[in-house]
């Protein structure tokens, strides 16, 4: 990489939709509802944009569903998807066709309908198939079991140790989401509910599994110089990365099935670029992509929140905690604000938004300077990967 | 002199209790058990397990005939010995060519193909016969039936046991028959049909066969007969033929641990009794099914030294009991079943399945020439060809290198009860292969209370599913049975 993208762009308006199995909506009302919330944060008119980078897994093709859904005339609208990091690409091209210098205000929007596809979970047989028709008969629960059954006989955690680590992940999302109006799922549950659950793919139980959902998010980027002509508290872009897998997981014994290599790479990339040279102190908080409960636990050692083996003594320690040392999952994350794929990298730079420029609510955490977000696409062990670092101010 | 070099058997894992079937639909419960072929397993999958069996310690490309005998032939119009070539990695100017409709095929294929050594035509061609025969449900021959295979590889060389003649009758009466379009099989009146049948053409063949050679039921050591229908006629014909009850390979433990296998059952029964014969003993198989077929082996020294195999023995003595009736109904079709719910599968390509059939079915992947990394091809996202090297990312410097055949370790795993799956909770793993390289792949035949990180597994020929008339065979690991 020859240059960083730190500080060249600002975020200067967002929305998000309420998250959840949105009957009333079809996916091009979240667009409008979710850019609309933006287009009245920025105090911009949709015919100000002049660009704009949509980003889905299963929704609608080309840029014409933004399109259609805001009457945007004429104006360049491209489509990107990157599986669970689509949110997360059409905000990084409009950040960096803004840092390009080409455009001033851009519009990067992710949306998901999902949950018109009729399929409980997330729909694995569309795009994950191979015109042989060969893919093991998993679900995406499935795919990333086969991380926490490797983990728990690496680390030596029996079934109860083990579940137990998971499931206080999942009510610490879930005392967050419970704060969130945004979020799906609104309600508290307890370690002992976690356990009893029933096992969706040993060793996840339901609630070590997210929320599949509808839902929207949409961000106006400008250059960083412009940013105070639009708003007092904008929020910087301090790092943009992301990392691929090549399949080597799949095929090479030297993959430990207890970490996500990409999710390493672009980490650091993304600690480099921003100038982050402690994570754990330096970050304040993380939206990260926890489809699962046991991709949280890695993630958290992938970020090097937490060192390799030892996230349950950090967890157990209340690190990741809203009041804790390092919250994670403010707003609930994917468990329970819930995970319309191409929505979701938005949303978290949505929270990170909030939470940087002290509109969290309830939520609120104290004096939060950088925030990162994490999404995983694809299924263990390959990877697309996206990290974000944005900050409250400049340098 | 043609005679056998090798053989092999197969038996699913799965056994169901016949008391299921009193339970089911009340009546009457016959003893003991029978096999039942898994979800994923056909005549042609089961041909093949029996035939890797056979050719336990033959190098496959020495192999220039295949014959796939059965009467439960995956299509219509499509070999099967073609199909399994592929599998077994034979040549690809191996001869092939499938025996059916007849429940003698096992035992026919194996005198014409007798017949291509002796004229010197072909020097080692493999007879593996397979049967998964339906009967109506509720129906005594339901319980009747079981699910297995065998096979002999028979050659000149390195014999375990000759062929030292061969008698066959043809005669156009049939007990059991099923049209082109029927799924079950039919019958006639229980007495008519044996006592017209298997009770008066079997002891002809083998009266036949002695008499052709100048021989008496004193020289032999085993009598080798298809199971009947009803397991009295399977004594009776050796009473019949002037053999002694103690000559008679046997019937019973088969019957209440398998049931009648078809085309399979003679040859199932050759290898029951090839695994307890001595060296000069003579044989007598006798295969009924419109006609008989008799045909007199004697063992060679050479049956000391072949070395160990599942065969029948193992393959008995390897079992899971099926939970329940029900379980049978689904995994052979015989019930509605609901749709799974949000989009379906993608459709199969037939130019991708022909383009990477080697791979599919034949089990093979590369090994980089460069750096030496075995690498098998993944169902996933990474979607072959491998055109470079995961380790060492050469390009196009690679050699073919089969998978299929090799065990390994059970690296990690899941039991997913999300995805809908024909013998719920799914079972995925990956597999490190002894020798390198890594799969993701199903699992089957597993018992789901006993998974466990690190145990030892193998690759099993299966079918995925059926879909556009296409049976979509492709390997899954299995937990080492026996």
């Amino acid at each position: 990489m020859r240059e960083s993208i730190k500080d060249k762009v600002a975020i200067i308006g967002m929305g998000c939709t309420r998250f959840g199995e949105r009957w009333d909506a079809s996916a091009g009302d979240m667009i409008v509802e979710a850019a609309s919330e933006a287009f009245e944060d920025a105090g911009v008119e949709p015919k100000d944009i002049q660009a704009a980078w949509g980003g889905t897994l299963w929704t609608g093709l080309t840029g014409m569903t933004v399109g259609h859904a805001l009457k945007l005339q004429f104006i360049p609208i491209t489509r990107v998807e990157n599986a669970c990091c689509s949110g997360t690409e059409a905000l990084r091209n409009a950040a960096y066709a803004v840092a390009s210098g080409v455009y001033d205000l851009v519009l990067a929007v992710g949306y998901e309908k999902i949950k018109d596809l009729g399929s409980p979970g997330v729909p694995m047989a569309q795009g994950s198939g191979t015109p042989t028709q060969v893919f093991p008969q998993a679900s995406a629960p499935g795919l990333f079991a086969m991380l926490a059954t490797r983990y728990f006989a690496r680390y030596g955690l029996g079934r109860e140790e083990g579940k137990t680590m998971l499931a206080k992940i999942s009510v610490k999302s879930h005392d967050n989401g419970f704060l969130n109006p945004k979020a799906h799922l609104r309600r508290k549950i307890t370690v002992e509910q976690v356990l009893a659950a029933p096992i969706i793919a040993w060793p996840l139980g339901l609630f070590d599994c997210c929320g599949t959902s509808d839902g929207a998010a949409a961000a106006i980027l400008t250059r960083a110089d412009m940013a105070r002509s639009f708003k007092d508290d904008p929020v910087y872009i301090k790092a943009l990365q992301v990392a691929v897998g090549f399949g080597a997981g799949d095929m090479r014994t030297d993959y430990d099935y207890t970490h996500v290599e990409e999710a390493y790479r672009a980490g650091q990339a993304a600690y480099a670029e921003a100038g982050v040279t402690n994570p754990r102190q330096q970050i304040s908080m993380a939206e990260v992509h926890d489809c699962f409960s046991i991709t949280e636990a890695i993630v958290m050692e992938d970020l090097e929140f937490s060192p390799r083996g030892r996230v349950n003594e950090d967890i157990d320690a209340g690190i990741f905690l809203l009041t804790g040392e390092l919250p994670v999952q403010p707003d609930g994350g994917l468990k329970c604000f819930g995970h319309p794929v191409g929505a979701s990298g938005v949303r978290m730079i949505y929270e990170c938004y909030l939470q940087l420029r002290g509109k969290a609510g309830e939520r609120q955490i104290k004096n939060p300077k950088l925030g990162l977000t994490h999404n995983q696409g694809g299924q263990p062990p390959s990877a697309a990967v996206a990290v974000s670092i944005v900050g409250r101010d400049i340098g | 002199m043609v005679g056998i070099v090798s053989y092999g058997a197969y038996i699913p894992w799965y056994r169901l209790s016949r008391e299921e079937f009193l339970r089911a639909w009340g009546g009457f419960a016959m003893p003991g058990e029978r096999s039942v072929a898994n979800y994923d397993e056909d005549s042609l999958t089961m041909a093949v397990e029996a035939s890797i069996d056979c050719l336990a310690d033959t190098d496959a490309r020495t192999v220039d005939g295949l014959i796939f005998a059965t009467t439960t032939a995956p299509y219509n119009e499509k070999q099967g010995s073609a199909i399994m070539a592929l599998a077994l990695d034979l040549r690809r100017d191996a001869r092939t060519a499938d025996m059916t409709d007849s429940l003698r095929a096992g035992a026919a294929g194996m005198a014409w193909a007798r017949d291509a050594i002796e004229a010197g035509s072909l020097s080692k061609v493999l007879v593996a016969a397979s049967d998964c025969r339906l009967a109506a449900p509720s129906s005594m021959l339901e319980q009747v039936l079981g699910d297995g295979a065998a096979a002999v590889l028979l050659g000149k060389d390195k014999l375990i046991a000759t062929i030292e003649g061969s008698y066959s009758i043809s005669d156009e009466f049939a007990g059991l028959w099923r049209a082109s379009t029927d799924t079950f099989l039919r019958t006639w009146e229980d007495r008519m049909v044996l006592d017209e049948g298997y009770s008066r053409i079997l002891p002809e063949a083998i009266a036949g066969v002695m008499k052709k050679y100048g021989l008496t039921p004193k020289d032999f050591a085993k009598l080798v007969l298809d199971l009947p229908t009803d397991l009295r006629r399977h004594g009776r014909v050796a009473t019949q033929t002037g053999f002694q009850t103690a000559q008679l390979q046997d019937g019973t433990s088969l019957f209440l641990g398998v049931g009648a296998t078809g085309a399979a059952s003679g040859m199932m029964g050759l290898v029951a009794a090839l695994e307890e014969a001595k060296p000069g003993d003579r044989i007598l198989l006798a295969s009924y099914g419109n006609g008989a077929d008799a045909i007199v082996l004697r063992v060679t020294e050479g049956i000391s030294s072949l070395g160990p195999r599942r065969g029948m023995k193992n393959h008995l003595a390897s079992k899971k009991m099926l939970a329940n009736y029900e379980k049978y109904l689904k995994w052979r079709s015989m019930v509605a079943e609901a749709p799974p719910q949000g989009p379906g599968r993608g459709l199969i390509s037939l130019s991708a399945m022909h383009r990477d059939s080697r791979i599919l079915i034949g089990g093979y992947g590369k090994k980089c020439l460069r750096c030496g990394t075995p690498q098998f091809f993944q169902g996933g996202v990474g979607y072959p060809p491998i055109r470079v090297c995961i380790a060492c990312q050469a390009k196009d410097q690679f050699e073919d290198y089969r998978f299929a055949g090799r065990k390994g370790v059970l690296f990690s795993f899941t039991q997913d009860n999300l995805i809908p799956a024909m013998d719920p909770p799914a079972a995925v793993g990956v597999v490190d292969f002894d020798g390198g390289g890594r799969a993701f792949l199903d699992l089957t035949d597993r018992d789901v209370d006993k998974m466990e990180v690190g145990m030892k597994v193998e690759l099993t020929l299966r079918k995925l599913f059926f879909e556009q008339g296409i049976h979509n065979y492709f390997w899954k690991i299995r937990p080492i049975r026996c």
